[in-house]
């Protein structure tokens, strides 16, 4: 008995020691961002574009990384919703047999599974092909690509959790597909869709390696889809490695401000998805 | 049938058939990526053969000689380092919120994880260069190696810190689907709650923790950034895991820039992308059958 | 003259026969009990009747249901038009996702109803427009499912906000709205207290003057409150079918007369 108690006792606190570390993970991350990015944070580093290039100059912001960003997830948010949105749809098993909606949602899971840096390579050879140049279009269009299986996946999870009486109740007033689609699984699942599209927004913000080659950088901000455009988590990257002090300032803030934004995120996707909840079926 | 009623069924007919066009573009998409990479790396083959591309050291674009060996063997190393940290406490952590804390706290819990895991790799990155490469630096100092602290270490702790509230966050998930019948009937027979979990819940849960790891395992696989900034880059087999690494997805970011300049990098930089989605894909298929057992047994 | 007639149906899910070769004729304008042990193939019976089982995956179906001399598993017959005058009450009620106005609303609008036509409005949209006429139409089905003096003043709250038993009643409601001649209702009373029970039996006994009313359940007494006809059904086969007084009083077979007497349930 006495054995048992110890094992018992030996197990629960080396639990406790590993969630304490993944917490101190946590914790240790958003400190050592904060206090490096707070530090190198002040108004003209959110309203100003870098000045001399960004791996020399010791003037100005980041303003074109999260403009660049903001643009390039505002395209990829809005393209991967209008098709996330059908596609999702079409996973009900009213639309598709079993075999091939699980044979959908295994490709799903392959490409949601595939690195971003095979979406990025992916994304050159289309754009050499057709003899584009990494711009604002190309970065968009890869990022569209990465978040798309998310999206669906996030949005499948939502409409599958559906009561299916309730669309039996509305198939049972004589309703077709597409208007218990419309009237009742959407409506139903929207908190969950809307979660869905943010949870990805989150997902595509932060990413580099996608977009490394096919969006490019530039101090300025862009003014058409055809020119390069810079964006926060490759504003970390490359400013980084510099050894001006002043270009690694903007590195941290940049790591704050994309910290910051994810970090909202999260709340806000768990938050607001409640408020939408007011007609919902439980 | 009436006007209205056809005009109906005509509007949902084109709907189905608009939204299930999207689906089908979805496969069309993954088959494109993969046979576009593979077109791509073929080139490659006519100059080295496939072995010699996988288990050739010598790298020397220059010269024609595309060996990605160092490269493989880079990346298999920092995953592997990645797992063995993160893996027990990945599971410790993910059963002491599943079976010992109260629903309120594992909520909490949740959503720290899910932030954890939302965090952008440039940030892990950067706190991979302020913090861990300092700290391996120095414990290298203290047992007698010289390092820069760039090194396999650095990255599989980086790497280790970031699959963990993924790997967490799904083998949470399986553990709560073992329904609570199975928990009450062995502490009924007296049983401990690490007993509980060790000869129960384990072993109803045990498909969909290995689908969990193989997750994991391929998530670490194929992560670039973080990686590549803490771990060295420099092309060789590391022999201890204070050397620097050289894994595949960082040899890709690194020199896809200047490809054009020389003849057939782009093949070899491809055939390293394409490997990536082959090894990864087949981890996918792995979990996939290993969570549709697992709905299976419970 | 029956209006609803089984021909050989026999319908299977996968490998697993659930209804075996099930003929009869049902009465109109009465309420008809289908009854019988759990896994019998009630249920099944019942969604067989407006084709609710063709949401399912590999069910088949074999024979006929003629309704108004129509076999409605004809091939080129339309689904829609025929779930909206066959009427289904769920067991659970499951309000649709919007407010209680609009559920009661939600069938007539999409089967582009003329309301004005019917006899809740009749007349009275023209000097009170289209607005007034839905209102008039909501509150007429309303208050037949007995549910109206509960709702009128918070019509545009959400539906899920409602009891459980105004819940089913409003379903009730909704049934109705789309103005259907028979209505088919899968044990609609044992989601509910007996208070909401009662009040569901009690509209059953009013609208059976203008609809057919089938009903399954597996509480005799009930069978025996309400129905004016009883189809047993055990283990798939249709044991027997007959008038409530007669099925109770004489029945003729063994299997009925044990399951009335309680030995087998």
């Amino acid at each position: 008995m006495k054995k048992r108690k110890l094992e018992e006792n030996i197990f629960k606190g080396l639990m406790i020691v590993s969630l304490l570390l993944v917490f101190a993970a946590l914790a240790g991350i958003i400190l050592v961002v904060a206090v490096k990015g707070l530090s190198s944070l002040n108004l003209s580093m959110i309203i100003e574009t870098p000045k001399g290039g960004y791996y020399l100059g010791k003037e100005g912001g980041i303003a074109n990384a999260i403009v660049g960003s903001l643009y390039l997830m505002a395209g990829a948010t809005i393209s991967a919703f209008i098709i996330s949105l059908p596609a999702a749809l079409a996973l009900q098993k009213e639309y598709l047999s079993r075999r091939f909606a699980d044979f959908t949602r295994l490709i799903l899971d392959i490409l949601w599974g595939t690195p971003s840096i095979v979406y990025g390579a992916f994304g050159f050879v289309i754009m050499v092909f057709l003899g584009m140049r990494a711009s604002l279009l190309g970065g968009i269009v890869v990022l569209t690509l990465l978040i798309i299986p998310i999206m669906i996946r996030a949005m499948d999870e939502a409409i599958r959790l559906v009561p299916f009486e309730l669309k039996e109740m509305a198939y049972a007033l004589g309703t077709t597909r597409a208007e218990t689609t419309l009237a009742v699984v959407l409506k139903q699942s929207l908190p969950g869709i809307f979660t869905a599209v943010i949870l990805a927004f989150g997902r595509g913000i932060g990413d580099a390696a996608s977009i490394l080659f096919t969006a490019g950088y530039t101090d300025e901000i862009p003014t058409s889809l055809l020119d390069p455009v810079a964006s926060l988590p490759l504003a970390v990257f490359f400013q980084i490695g510099t050894p001006v002090p002043e270009v690694q300032a903007r590195a941290y803030a940049a790591a704050l401000i994309l910290l910051f934004i994810v970090m909202l995120i999260n709340i806000i996707a768990r938050l607001l998805g409640w408020r939408f909840a007011k007609n919902i079926v439980r | 049938m009436s006007n209205s009623l056809k005009k109906r069924k005509a509007k949902d007919i084109i709907a189905a058939v608009f939204a299930r066009s999207f689906l089908i573009f979805i496969i069309f998409l993954a088959l494109l990526i993969i046979f576009g990479l593979f077109l791509k790396a073929r080139p490659i083959l006519s100059i080295v053969s496939l072995p010699e591309l996988l288990f050739s050291s010598s790298w020397h674009p220059m010269k024609n000689e595309f060996g990605l060996f160092p490269f493989i063997i880079g990346t298999i190393e920092v995953t592997l380092l990645a797992m063995i940290i993160a893996l027990p406490i990945c599971m410790l952590t993910s059963i002491y919120l599943s079976e010992y804390a109260k629903r309120r706290f594992r909520e909490i819990s949740r959503f720290f994880i899910d932030i954890l895991a939302g965090i952008p790799s440039v940030v892990y990155g950067l706190c991979g260069i302020l913090v861990v490469v300092p700290f391996v630096e120095f414990t290298g100092e203290l047992i007698g190696i010289q390092t820069t602290g760039y090194s396999l270490l650095a990255g599989g702790i980086v790497l280790a810190v970031m699959v963990i509230p993924f790997i967490v966050s799904i083998s949470m998930e399986v553990l709560r689907m073992v329904p609570e019948p199975y928990r009450e009937s062995a502490l009924a027979l007296g049983a401990t709650r690490w007993e509980t979990v060790k000869y129960v819940i384990l072993k109803k849960a045990r498909s969909g923790l290995i689908a969990a790891t193989v997750l994991g395992f391929a998530r670490a696989f194929g992560e670039t950034m973080a990686v590549l900034m803490v771990v060295g880059n420099v092309a060789q087999v590391p022999k201890s895991v204070f050397d620097a690494a050289y894994p595949l997805p960082a040899l890709i970011a690194n020199n896809y820039g200047e490809v054009m300049s020389i003849p057939l990098y782009d093949a070899a930089l491809m055939s390293a992308a394409l490997i990536l989605m082959l090894i990864v894909t087949i981890f996918s298929l792995t979990a996939h059958y290993a969570l549709l057992k697992l709905g299976k047994t419970i | 003259m029956s209006r609803i007639k089984i021909k050989q149906l026999s319908i299977s899910y996968g490998n697993h026969q659930v209804l075996k070769n099930v003929s009869l004729d049902i009465p109109d304008r009465q309420i008809i009990a289908v009854i019988g042990p759990s896994g019998c193939g009630k249920t099944t019976l019942l969604k067989s009747m407006n084709r609710l089982l063709d949401l399912n995956e590999d069910v088949a179906v074999k024979g006929e249901i003629f309704i108004d001399g129509e076999n409605i598993y004809r091939p080129d017959i339309d689904v829609t038009a025929l779930r909206k005058r066959v009427g289904f009450l769920p067991q659970h009620p499951y309000p649709l996702p919007m407010s209680i106005f609009d559920n009661v609303a939600f069938g007539p609008k999409i089967h582009g109803l003329d309301i004005s036509s019917t006899p809740a409005v009749s007349g009275a949209q023209e000097e009170t427009g289209k607005k007034e006429g839905m209102r008039r139409f909501v509150e007429h089905y309303l208050s037949l499912a007995g549910l109206w003096d509960e709702v009128k003043d918070r019509l545009h709250s959400p539906a899920a906000k409602l009891s459980i038993g105004q819940q089913q009643r409003l379903a009730l409601a909704r049934v109705l709205s789309i103005e259907p001649e028979i209505i088919l209702a899968d044990e609609p009373t044992s989601a509910l207290d007996p208070i909401s029970a009662k009040l569901v039996e009690t509209q059953f006994k009013i609208l059976k003057q203008d609809y057919t009313i089938i009903f399954v359940t597996h509480i005799l007494r009930q069978a025996k409150r309400l129905a004016d006809y009883i189809i047993f059904l055990y283990m798939g086969d249709l044991v027997e079918h007959a008038t409530a007084g007669q099925f109770f009083s004489e029945p003729r077979d063994e299997k009925t007369r044990a399951y009335i007497t309680g030995e087998i349930s």
